[in-house]
């Protein structure tokens, strides 16, 4: 049973990475519209997170937007061609790279407004405490988004009626390219959390175990009717904001991030816990073909994929129509 | 309940009313908002379930996001925002995510969330507690923005709103919560979003109303008549989407209109209706569209400062007159 939950943690992690490099390959073809964001080096945080969840738990993210649903167990074609703006992305080209949403495996949005997921992700976990449907709700969000407001009223909102709703930050210390230790009176998120009544969590989000160790104990928390949890995943992006972009003046040392490329990167470091513990290193290799398979098989399907016609943008405006005027 | 009857009572009796007839009637209705708590204990909300009555903080942008993420995970919040200007607050998530939501995932949500709010303009509480902010709302695709002018479509609307399965913002006139008048019992009376109506059919001048000024253009037509001019006067109830054919079939009647906004005049809704008439129904003017509307300040608080900013009777009858 472990083993069995360690092999789909891996392959999940490994087709959030593969993914993103994949993307950025694209990006570099001069296939993607628009800007894209990538989760490399936050694997561990995405995938700890959701694989303490169930199918039917709700998860709400961030522009950061890729990682959250493959985490969370979504097909990867339709994400591509999402991506490429394509008639079959997961949102019929309508979304694009930081708008991902699968309902089908529990994703419920991810937003380009800095904390715009955290009330959507509190409002699901009301939906499931009136109807007692015994779901719950994770918002990922980032460093960045602690600083909007909303997170204030929504953690006190969910303290106050224990709703069944983990806030989970990835603190990969940079909003963009401020540094969290700017703007950031105190450092650690997770502290936050107490003045609203909700407990705070610091966890190594580049460790899978303790993020999902973490997470499974605010989820059963959760669960229980006892409320809310706040989790904070240290973690770190490997790549730009925003593949790309390439801004001067050095808001982050090289040396930093070669450290953390070479000593802290959160697939490196499960791989080799998973051969301490055991795992043959042929199943290990198993896992990273079938991963990059996926990925393959994606990006075909993408690129075969037609462009929606120019028509559908005047489509799905409304639930109960009414006439669209142009 | 099947009910031919009618009752007398005021605007605000009758949005309550809908309120509890759509949270008592279907398990699925929640309602949030500030000092909830006290209408439920005074009744508000008949025998509904408690946990579907959320009195919340004073956290409007959060509260107003969590009922788009309960609207989209199978509940039909209604958010009271009470004062109008605090919409302003809430903004993010109906224009950010409620608007959206839908179109932006490819049609994998309905967000059928309703938002109250109240426009407390005309009583002496300054420009944070004066606004009249449905046209900002109107320039977002996605929504649906109402207006009622009587107690009967307060009933109607709102119900129509929470029914919906789209995010609708019901924007109430605060002059209107004391005016009484008759309500359909009929638990299945709804009044369709985006029809007008027709409150007095005349032929020699139109005079097109937004929200409470309804009754301001009733008493104009009244006042016109005594000259033997024909008023037509239509409230059209819904500001998104706006009842074109209602707009143009006035204008057909008449050829010369009067717009009636209690919004601030650039870019209000009688900006956008002045221009639907003059697209596609030119030919039929015999003069210049006339709009009575709120000068570009900020509301004062004084009383003799801020009455005389509104439209009203006289001023409504006057520029019908110019038309003449």
């Amino acid at each position: 049973m472990k083993n069995d939950l360690q092999s789909e943690a891996y392959l999940r992690m490994l087709k959030i990475r593969g993914f993103e490099q994949a993307v950025t390959r694209l990006v570099t073809e001069g296939e993607v519209p628009g800007a894209v964001h990538t989760s490399i080096g936050q694997e561990a945080a995405i995938v700890g997170a959701c694989m303490a969840l169930n199918i039917d738990d709700y998860i709400s993210g961030t522009h950061r937007s890729h990682g959250h649903p493959i985490g969370k167990g979504a097909e990867l074609k339709p994400l591509m061609a999402e991506i490429l703006g394509k008639a079959t992305g997961v949102c019929k080209g309508r979304g694009g790279s930081m708008h991902f949403t699968d309902t089908s495996v529990g994703s419920i949005g991810e937003s380009a407004i800095v904390g715009g997921g955290i009330p959507i992700a509190t409002g699901a976990a009301l939906t499931a405490q009136v109807k007692g449907a015994g779901q719950v709700a994770l918002t990922f969000f980032g460093d960045g988004a602690s600083n909007e407001g909303v997170l204030a009223e929504c953690l006190n909102m969910a303290a106050i009626w224990k709703l069944p709703v983990i806030f989970f930050c990835e603190n990969n210390g940079y909003a963009a390219v401020t540094p969290a230790a700017n703007s950031h009176g105190q450092p650690d998120v997770a502290k936050r959390g107490e003045g609203y009544g909700v407990p705070g969590v610091i966890v190594d989000g580049q460790e899978f175990a303790a993020v999902y160790a973490a997470t499974s104990a605010a989820v059963a928390r959760a669960r229980r009717g006892d409320g809310p949890t706040l989790i904070e995943a240290k973690t770190y992006r490997f790549d730009e904001h925003c593949v790309g972009l390439f801004i001067k003046g050095g808001y982050r040392s090289a040396d930093e991030v070669n450290r953390f490329k070479t000593q802290r990167d959160p697939v490196t470091l499960f791989r080799e816990r998973l051969l301490a513990e055991g795992m043959a290193e042929s199943a290990l290799v198993e896992i990273e073909t079938q991963a990059l398979k996926l990925v393959e098989e994606a990006v075909a399907f993408a690129k075969e994929s037609p462009f929606p016609d120019p028509e559908e943008a005047f489509e799905l405006v409304h639930a109960n129509p009414i006439a669209i005027r142009r | 309940m099947t009910d031919s009857k009618t009752m007398r009572m005021t605007y605000l009796d009758a949005l309550g009313l809908a309120q509890r007839e759509e949270l008592e009637g279907r398990d699925d209705t929640i309602i949030i908002g500030e000092d909830i708590a006290l209408y439920a204990a005074g009744g508000a909300y008949g025998d509904t379930d408690p946990r579907r009555i959320r009195s919340a903080p004073i956290s409007e942008c959060g509260f107003a996001g969590m009922a788009v993420g309960a609207a989209i995970t199978g509940l039909r919040p209604i958010v009271d925002l009470t004062i109008a200007n605090f919409i302003y607050l809430a903004a993010d998530p109906i224009i950010n995510q409620a608007a959206r939501l839908r179109y932006m995932t490819g049609g994998q949500f309905k967000v059928p969330v309703t938002y109250r709010a109240s426009m407390w303009h005309s009583q002496a509480n300054a420009a944070q507690h004066s606004d009249r902010p449905y046209p900002m709302f109107m320039n977002i695709p996605g929504l649906k923005v109402v207006c009622p002018a009587t107690p009967e479509d307060a009933k109607g609307l709102l119900k129509a709103a929470i029914r919906d399965d789209d995010p609708v913002i019901v924007f109430e006139d605060n002059d209107l919560w004391g005016k009484k008048g008759d309500v359909p019992l009929d638990t299945e009376f709804v009044v369709p979003i985006g029809k007008a109506k027709t409150h007095r059919e005349g032929s020699d001048v139109s005079i097109i109303s937004v929200s409470g000024c309804l009754r301001h253009a009733l008493k104009a037509a009244d006042d016109l008549a005594k000259d033997g001019i024909s008023a037509d006067v239509v409230d059209l109830r819904t500001l998104l989407p706006l009842d074109n054919d209602a707009i143009l079939g006035t204008l057909a009647k008449t050829g010369r209109v009067v717009i009636v906004d209690p919004a601030h005049r650039t870019m209000g809704a009688a900006a956008e209706i002045a221009a639907i008439i003059v697209e596609d129904g030119f030919d039929m003017l015999k003069k210049p569209v006339k709009r009575v509307v709120t000068p570009d300040v900020p509301i004062p608080f004084s009383p003799p400062m801020e009455a005389p900013l509104y439209p009203n009777p006289q001023k409504i009858a006057a520029a019908a007159r110019e038309l003449m």
